[in-house]
């Protein structure tokens, strides 16, 4: 019996030995990669394909989780000294909170970033020590859908003022749509609005700068009359407007009961997708003297995890996750706007369209500098903004509410 | 001696497993909220002691102070009128109930019926139903009274009460239930006496039923204190996190979680001021619950 025991014993580590070994001949590096795109799980699925058949020895897990969750559950992995190996990040604020904590990896020195768009890459700056901790992928720009069909139908043209701007609505609206989705229910969407209307009445990167530089506020007259400038367009918009959420602007644009909304181009793939008829075109909303200004903001960045122990491999999947020719997919296949430089984007008419608006782009004014502290100047906003359009407070109430609270942190404004 | 020690071994046996569920998943991570609230934060990660910093922060400086105080008024609001509406309307069915009318047990299952849903269903079903262009406004228009018709969820008049309300369609079946079971309770013989003596029905409620059923007053009370004061699901579900619009239905529940872990929009999670106010709510539910009981144990009578 005892024999028969010893042999078992001695074939049982010999195996162990020999499949031991064998494992070890074709070991392959395995990545895990988290996006917030559950949408795109396909798209990624094929860029990952496409790797992983000229990295042999790479494996990239996949793990999309919802946008709305996304965050908690990164964070909580993350602070679990876990979480995938490459993911995507926010910008600004968003991957601030990532990068001071010591999550990601700064990037300046692994990849090339001197060719990316100044600020592209602010989206991905720590505010503290201006290290860059993850490549910027994608870019936004806000502006105003409208129906190409409805413009032909009523012989309107683009508007090259505001007061063309409200002559359109008001037509579009006599001929039985609803001049302009948007509404305030969803207070995010109001900041939307200011993204949309505010650049051309503020006075966009002019205003902007001296702002940051603490040599103008919220205060100044411009901006308020940029606030009051998104009052004119509530007779355009629906009925009982301040109920009306983020899906139903949506849903009445790509159904085509309004002729106009003021939105991000991230719109454009769901206006697609719901509605593959529908033709759509954009243009800056502009100020009473006219002015094409756009808001702009970086999206969505690749960044590697500070805690990955494949931190080469991870690296080297981001650099292709970057490349040229990725992008060309990103444009071709999402229609969304990738930020690696020297991209062509003539297949795509719209994404083509989007960045001939973005040649005159001024940062998006509070996702850009004041998303970083609580109470961000975002939040401020969009709160203040819903209280402006329900009446209850003045223009220049909501624009104090904002510049009060930036001001309890924001050194330049304490001055 | 013996008997004695085994029985202590057999309450132990029994009550362990609760109590470590109790103290890992209540009492532990309580505690650590208490000891979060002490220190400063960057970002994610802890750094030194600074003893009740979070709370003169939160309680003195803008904005803090202001959402605070904001965000508690609302609390109040639900406590007053869950209070006076659902609580009291509860008594009201329990009552009627309890006089076994016609289809009577019908009506006990239709009231409670809502209390099963999930707060979530409930709160997007009837989110649809209060939008502009939602069944409410629709129904007020076909009944000629367009002109009530409201932004129900937009509009900061009414979207903490159209909430509220909600809420109590929901919750109103739990009070008539509990009120229901207590009046039953009441001596029938009792009540048989005054009606003999004469006693007009407001008086036998007044003045018998009302003081036999304090102990189910207190308890929906306590039960609406601890409610009111961490109200969350429902202004997350029918608003936002934001407690929009304009603040206008925010609640310590809401700002809460939007201080302590931040979003997108809200920015960098302030975990120090954020478990200050998580360690303030539970004090002010363990404060005021123990109140109301004191109350009403000084209220109890019995027959």
């Amino acid at each position: 019996m005892k024999k028969i025991l010893a042999i078992l014993f001695i074939l049982l580590v010999a195996s162990t030995l020999i499949f031991a070994s064998g494992a070890k001949e074709d070991e392959k590096i395995e990545l895990d990669f988290w996006t917030w795109r559950t949408e795109d799980v396909d798209f990624y699925d094929k860029v990952i394909k496409l790797y992983q058949e000229r990295n042999p020895n790479v494996v990239v897990n996949q793990l999309a989780y919802k946008n709305t969750e996304y965050n908690s559950i990164l964070m909580a992995a993350l602070q679990g000294g876990e979480g995938p190996d490459v993911f995507m990040g926010r910008a600004y604020g968003g991957l601030y909170t990532i990068s001071s904590s010591g999550f990601a990896v700064a990037m300046d020195d692994k990849i090339d970033l001197s060719k990316y768009n100044k600020n592209t890459l602010e989206g991905s700056m720590n505010i503290d020590d201006k290290k860059h901790y993850g490549v910027p992928a994608l870019s936004q720009v806000i502006f105003c859908y409208y129906n190409k069909r409805v413009y032909d139908e009523l012989g309107l043209s683009i508007p090259k003022t505001f007061s063309e701007f409200k002559d359109n609505l008001a037509k579009t609206q006599k001929a039985g749509y609803i001049g302009l989705a948007n509404g305030s229910k969803d207070a995010w969407t109001v900041e939307t609005l200011m993204g949309g209307v505010g650049p051309n009445f503020y006075g966009a990167n002019d205003f902007y700068y001296q702002m940051l530089e603490g040599k103008k506020n919220f205060l100044d007259k411009d901006f308020i009359k940029a606030i009051e400038a998104i009052k004119e367009l509530t007779p355009y918009m629906p009925k009982l407007y301040n109920g009306v959420g983020y899906s139903d602007m949506q849903s009445s644009f790509f159904n085509e009961k309004a002729a106009h909304m003021i939105g991000g181009s991230y719109e454009a793939g769901n206006f697609s997708k719901n509605n593959p008829d529908l033709e759509f075109g954009i243009f800056a909303i502009p100020s009473r003297e006219g002015g094409s200004s756009v808001t702009y903001y970086a999206d969505m960045n690749w960044v590697v995890n500070n805690n990955s122990k494949k931190q080469e491999a991870a690296i080297d999947f981001v650099k292709f996750l970057a490349s040229k020719e990725v992008s060309q997919m990103i444009i071709n296949d999402l229609k969304m706007i990738s930020s690696t430089p020297g991209v062509d984007a003539s297949s795509e008419p719209f994404i083509e369209e989007v960045l001939n608006l973005m040649k005159d782009s001024t940062n998006y004014i509070f996702l850009v500098p004041f998303r970083y502290h609580q109470p961000t100047g975002s939040s401020l906003w969009q709160n203040a903004g819903q209280g402006f359009l329900n009446g209850t407070l003045s223009a220049y109430q909501a624009a104090k509410s904002v510049q009060d609270g930036i001001a309890s942190y924001y050194k330049p404004f304490q001055k | 001696m013996k008997k004695d020690t085994q029985r202590v071994y057999w309450i132990l046996f029994f009550i362990t497993p609760a109590l470590l569920i109790v103290v890992f998943f209540i009492l532990f991570p309580l505690f650590l909220s208490l000891i979060n609230s002490f220190f400063g934060w960057k970002g994610l990660s802890r750094e030194g002691f600074i003893g009740f910093e979070n709370f003169k922060k939160l309680l003195t400086t803008f904005p803090y102070n202001e959402r605070f105080s904001n965000a508690l008024s609302h609390n109040f609001i639900w406590f007053i009128t869950t209070m006076l509406i659902q609580n009291t309307l509860g008594l009201f069915f329990g009552y009627m109930l309890s006089k076994r009318i016609i289809a009577s047990d019908i009506f006990k299952r239709i009231f409670f019926i809502p209390v099963l849903f999930s707060i979530v269903a409930v709160g997007f079903l009837w989110s649809m139903y209060l939008k502009s262009d939602g069944l409410v406004n629709l129904f007020l228009e076909k009944i000629g009274r367009g002109d009530l018709m409201q932004a129900w969820l937009g509009s900061e008049k009414t979207a903490t009460f159209s909430i509220i309300a909600v809420n109590i369609w929901r919750w109103i079946g739990f009070p008539a239930l509990v009120f229901l079971a207590a009046i039953d309770n009441v001596d029938e013989s009792c009540i048989q006496a005054a009606y003999l003596d004469g006693c007009s029905e407001v008086k036998i409620f007044t003045r018998i039923i009302l003081p036999l059923i304090v102990p189910a007053i207190t308890i929906i009370t306590v039960l609406t204190v601890i409610g009111s004061l961490n109200v969350f699901e429902q202004v997350y579900v029918m608003t936002d996190l934001g407690g929009g619009p304009n603040y206008s239905t925010d609640t310590i529940g809401t700002l809460f979680y939007r201080t302590a872990f931040g979003s997108v929009d809200t920015g960098s999670p302030e975990i120090g001021i954020g478990s200050a106010i998580a360690v303030l709510i539970y004090l002010m539910t363990f404060i005021i619950s123990f109140l109301s009981i004191i109350v009403g144990k000084k209220k109890e009578v019995s027959l």
